[in-house]
């Protein structure tokens, strides 16, 4: 095996375009599944009974299978109920939604973190159950669900690699493509795995800065 | 969906449960000697662990296993593809374990191993009877969680051709054109077994001798 640095240069622009595929994918997965799963852990906990039990059984199974089989239900099984999707917005629904069920626990939790005298405080204003939710409960939680979500948007962005298999033209499905084209596979492996281990090391490094910006905001603050 | 389909995927679930079970178990034992390596307070050690736990955990399991599958052949071991499915699952799970060991280690109570070395204990003893029992108690819960995230994980050896549960359903939902109730029997499959090692867990946490009253 010789390493020839020109296959990569040839393929360059192909390997930018996968890169910018996953990126892409990763973040807008990432921000849908914040907002979902936002809006279900709220449901859930104003939402009554009637809400928690079917969300929180949704989130369960969500939680209890893998990724793969997420996709294949979507990605095959959607066509035979009408809902025929190409790869990328079906990469992205099952990405969003994957995400969501995980966001919406940490929300959970970080919802279970504001004590309780805080919110009754916030009532005893007057204030309104927006108003507590976005004055004193987003706030209060931002630096509890901070680190868990960057934990969670790291094995999202790992998890991306699996759309590879339903043909979405992300990062593993390209560098692969270009491997076998070249009779060069285990290199093409070799770079897409270090591709991703400068992304994942970035944004980890990237979630670090956030966490001691906001913790030194917030004790500034206090 | 007739039962004929869906104890084939029973069955496939076999091989779901046998890789991740061995994968959890020789991962733990090379966690052990990373987390060893972490700990022993020499670069010479620390560092290349470092590095190796920095590399599976930063690499998606996917491609980690397309690496290994592809490399064993090259560097002349032609194993078969299960051999390749679990060295890739045992080594991404190592890295993980190997991060959890360490925490436990790290939060064995000073005063303890204090209090051991004053009775005369020998350093191997305090390691065998007060480090290890509790940095293993500690670190119990997060044992479990690792292996329900391999479960869930092994659905990725599909890709080197094992016909576990992943690869069964596909196999099925190709040739009977019913995904969705293939894919839906295979998610209840995952869910129950993972269910089943959470409810295992939550009952050996209760059992195991320190255990929160």
């Amino acid at each position: 095996m010789i390493f020839d640095p020109n296959v990569i240069l040839k393929h360059l622009p192909e390997i930018i375009s996968g890169t910018g595929v996953t990126l892409a994918l990763w973040i807008a997965g990432m921000l849908l599944g914040i907002l979902i799963g936002f809006v279900v852990a709220t449901l859930r906990r104003y939402g009554g009974r009637l809400l928690d039990v079917p969300l929180g059984l949704a989130v369960e199974v969500l939680r209890g299978t893998p990724f793969l089989i997420q996709i294949f239900l979507v990605y095959y099984g959607g066509p035979f109920i009408g809902i025929s999707l190409d790869p990328i917005p079906c990469g992205l629904l099952g990405l969003s939604i994957y995400a969501a069920a995980y966001y919406s626990e940490i929300f959970r939790a970080g919802y279970a973190s504001v004590p309780h005298g805080h919110v009754e405080a916030g009532e005893c204003l007057g204030l309104t159950r927006f108003q507590i939710i976005r004055r004193i409960l987003l706030p209060e939680m931002a630096l509890i669900v901070l680190p868990p979500s960057v934990n969670l948007a790291v094995i999202l962005l790992k998890e991306s690699a699996v759309l590879s298999i339903i043909t979405v033209p992300e990062l593993t499905t390209t560098v692969s493509a270009i491997g076998s084209q070249e009779y060069a596979f285990l290199e093409a492996i070799f770079l897409l795995a270090i591709i991703y281990w400068v992304i994942v090391e970035a944004a980890a490094r990237l979630g670090r800065l956030a966490e001691t910006r906001l913790s030194t905001f917030r004790f500034a603050a206090s | 969906m007739s039962f004929k389909l869906f104890s084939l995927l029973v069955q496939a679930s076999v091989w779901t449960i046998g890789i991740s079970a061995i994968s959890i178990g020789l991962g733990f034992l090379i966690a052990l000697g990373l987390s060893a390596a972490l700990l022993s307070g020499k670069a010479l050690y620390r560092r290349p662990a470092e590095f190796f736990i920095s590399f599976f955990r930063g690499v998606p399991l996917l491609v980690q296993l397309l690496l290994i599958y592809n490399l064993l052949p090259f560097i002349g071991l032609n194993v078969p593809s299960i051999v390749a499915a679990i060295v890739g699952m045992s080594l991404c799970t190592a890295a993980y374990q190997a991060e959890n060991l360490r925490g436990g280690f790290e939060s064995v109570p000073k005063g303890l191993i204090e209090a051991a070395d004053m009775v005369g204990f020998s350093p191997r003893q305090v390691f065998l009877r007060i480090k290890v029992p509790i940095a293993l108690r500690l670190t119990f819960p997060a044992l479990v969680n690792e292996a329900i995230m391999i479960l869930k994980s092994s659905s990725l050896v599909s890709v080197v051709g094992i016909v576990e549960i992943t690869r069964m359903a596909q196999d099925l939902a190709s040739s009977t054109y019913m995904p969705i109730e293939i894919f839906s029997s295979a998610a209840l499959i995952y869910l129950v077994i993972c269910w089943a090692v959470a409810l295992a867990g939550r009952y050996g946490e209760r059992s195991l001798p320190g255990a929160a009253k």
